[in-house]
């Protein structure tokens, strides 16, 4: 039998797996290059940006809970400047295509983001975070305002030409109303989820682990749920949705296939084993042989309920 | 790097501290003092993420395997303080972790003429070993180690058969000086004006006692830090502090784990 095809296609670009690196877990590529080699994962996300560089939150910013971690980084990130200065010529040298996760204060702000990156060759796509829990715009987060996210996704449309993916939070009572939004503003495609807020306490001191009190859970713990709501929302809309949390291996990914996902997005599992999204990669592969599949594209969606 | 490692002794050296020796492949041997590494204890989702650790020795030694020739060995000495630290105490010879090593930025070895202090507080000394092997080679070292009580003195006998001057201070008396060892460490500075460069890891009160004293004697000073991390390489961004220019309008955040864990002591910001 010939080798299995794993390419998936979203918004006209072929990737050559569905395995990407979720954002905020892989750095700017660079970090992993030793570790994983980049030309045999799907595509790379990089850590959410903004306009100005960000500093984040105080630390402790991270701390391990059963089966996941939370984290409170704040979005630290060098601003757009330093992005196109120092983390763009490393991302010239893959052929793999680079994703870039950003947010904003303000619509504005996504827009104005969303044209700079435009202009960026090496940038083959943008993820809009929607998720962060500290924007403005009236008290409103945007990832939990349908109305919101309609403006912010609709204002980076019109501000690039390049495939916009909308990141969904899973802070939400109705998933699906979120996604409808994004689908209307003429997003590409829907990643989700973030993390979950959750939080961890230090019995000892009585106090919060994290400085910041709160932050996102994420890692296997969050995996069904995260299933769940891409079962919700790729029946829902017709564009593709990539599927993320908690994924560890080629079966976990192959999961979010099989529920609706086109492709799937690794992210802590970078920490415990940063070669992981390429034997994820690998293991669908297996399974694909294994199994006589031809095609990774005929798991998209074929769950039977 | 990441390797398979196999387990080649563990042993409790003082109540509730580990030496564990593990085998590594021979680019370890090129180690600088005061890298580290990621173990995960377990191929499993508990503990989740992987454990950071000093690098307390690596070397060639003969195999224990008959006829199997010298091999690269790795070593580290643990505390016992949570569940994955106690999962490791279990491990026994043959026994297989996974690693990522050498990590981060080690020490400046500094000028070879002028005299080394180590400082060590209770398992702060992890990094100081290696340290020492290294600089004894070219210079004079001293090392001062303090604890809270004697258990949490270890391996002093190791490093004096490195020809390491060694003091020894305890909070409670019950071993060496009763005090702090960062005193102790002051007054030989003072009375010794030959020129030095102070090495130290410890406890955060430990390194700012000895950051101020750096300060306050004008003598260069690195500090070895620890942090909360998640992956070791600069990527999650979990693990930094405060470097010295840092303010809320311009952030310097330094990731302990790249940019470190060894930073000169005149680059963080202490308050
Ligand atoms: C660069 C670096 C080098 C280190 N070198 C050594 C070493 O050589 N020997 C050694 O014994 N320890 C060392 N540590 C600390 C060691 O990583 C922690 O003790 C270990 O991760 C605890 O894991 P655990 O699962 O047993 O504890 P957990 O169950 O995760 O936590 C138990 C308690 O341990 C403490 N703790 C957890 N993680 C850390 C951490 N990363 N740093 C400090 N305290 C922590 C916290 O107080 C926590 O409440 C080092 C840490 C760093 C960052
Ligand atoms: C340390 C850390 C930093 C993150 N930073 C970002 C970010 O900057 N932007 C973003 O959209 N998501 C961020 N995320 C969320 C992840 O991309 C992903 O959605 C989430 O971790 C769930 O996937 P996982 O369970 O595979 O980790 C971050 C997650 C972690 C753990
Ligand atoms: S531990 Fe992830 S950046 Fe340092």
């Amino acid at each position: 039998m010939s080798k299995p095809d794993l390419s998936v296609e979203i918004a006209g670009i072929t990737f050559r797996n569905p395995v990407m690196t979720a954002s905020g877990t892989f750095g700017y590529g660079e970090e992993f290059a030793d570790y994983v080699d980049l030309e045999s994962i799907g595509a790379i996300i990089t850590k959410g940006l903004s306009i100005k560089p960000k500093a984040g939150n105080p630390t402790p910013r991270i701390q391990e809970t059963t089966g996941g971690m939370l984290n409170a980084i704040g979005l630290q990130n060098v601003g757009i400047e330093a992005f196109v200065e120092h983390k763009v010529p490393f991302l010239r040298t893959v052929s793999t295509p680079v994703i870039v996760n950003f947010f904003g204060n303000t619509v504005e702000e996504y827009a104005e983001l969303a044209e700079r990156l435009d202009r960026i060759p090496e940038v083959t796509g943008v993820e809009i975070n929607i998720s962060c829990p500290n924007v403005k715009h009236g008290g409103i987060v945007f990832g939990t305002d349908p109305k919101a996210a309609y403006s912010v996704v609709k204002a980076v449309r019109e501000a690039t030409i390049k495939p916009v993916i909308a990141k969904l939070s899973p802070n939400v009572t109705d998933i699906v109303e979120m996604a409808w939004a994004c689908a209307d503003a003429e997003a590409d495609a829907l990643s989700l989820i973030n993390t979950l807020t959750g939080m961890a306490i230090d019995v000892k001191r009585r106090r919060p682990v994290l400085a910041n009190v709160t932050g996102g859970l994420s890692g296997p713990a969050v995996k069904p749920v995260a299933l769940r709501m891409v079962w919700q929302v790729a029946r829902a809309v017709k564009i593709p949705v990539i599927g993320i949390g908690g994924i560890m291996s080629g079966t976990d990914a192959l999961e979010f296939m099989l529920a609706g996902a086109s492709a799937v997005q690794v992210g802590t599992a970078n920490f415990l084993d940063p070669s992981a999204a390429q034997r994820i990669a690998g293991e669908m592969e297996t399974y694909l042989e294994q199994n006589g599949i031809h095609d990774v594209k005929e798991l998209i969606g074929a769950l039977e309920v | 790097m990441q390797f398979k490692s196999t387990v080649i002794s563990n042993q409790e050296v003082s109540p509730g501290y580990f030496r564990m020796r593990m085998t590594a492949p021979p680019e370890l041997a090129g180690s600088q003092p005061g890298q580290f590494i990621m173990v995960r204890v377990r191929d499993a989702i508990d503990p989740l993420l992987r454990r950071p650790f000093g690098i307390f020795d690596v070397g060639v030694a003969e195999s224990e395997f008959p006829g199997l020739g010298a091999a690269t060995y790795l070593e580290m000495l643990y505390k016992v303080v949570g569940k994955g630290t106690e999962a490791l105490s279990g491990y026994h010879h043959g026994d297989h972790v996974d690693v990522i090593a050498p990590l981060g930025a080690g020490f400046d070895l500094g000028d070879p003429e002028e005299e080394k202090i180590l400082v060590g507080g209770g398992i702060g000394i992890a990094p100081l070993y290696y340290l020492a092997k290294t600089l004894v080679q070219h210079s004079r070292v001293r090392f001062f180690l303090g604890g809270r009580t004697r258990d949490d003195i270890l391996c002093v006998t190791e490093f004096e058969r490195l020809g390491v001057e060694t003091y020894v201070s305890t909070d409670d008396g019950t071993l060496g000086d009763r005090g702090l060892v960062t005193e102790v460490m002051e007054r030989h500075i003072r009375e010794n004006r030959s020129r030095k460069t102070l090495y130290a890891c410890g406890p955060m009160p430990m390194l700012k006692a000895v950051a101020e004293i750096a300060q306050r004697t004008a003598t260069p000073c690195q500090v070895s830090l620890e942090a909360y991390m998640a992956c070791g390489m600069g990527a999650c961004l979990g693990c930094v502090v405060k470097g010295k220019e840092h303010s809320d309008e311009t952030p310097d955040y330094r990731c302990v784990c790249k940019d470190g864990p060894v930073f000169a002591f005149d680059q963080l910001k202490w308050v």
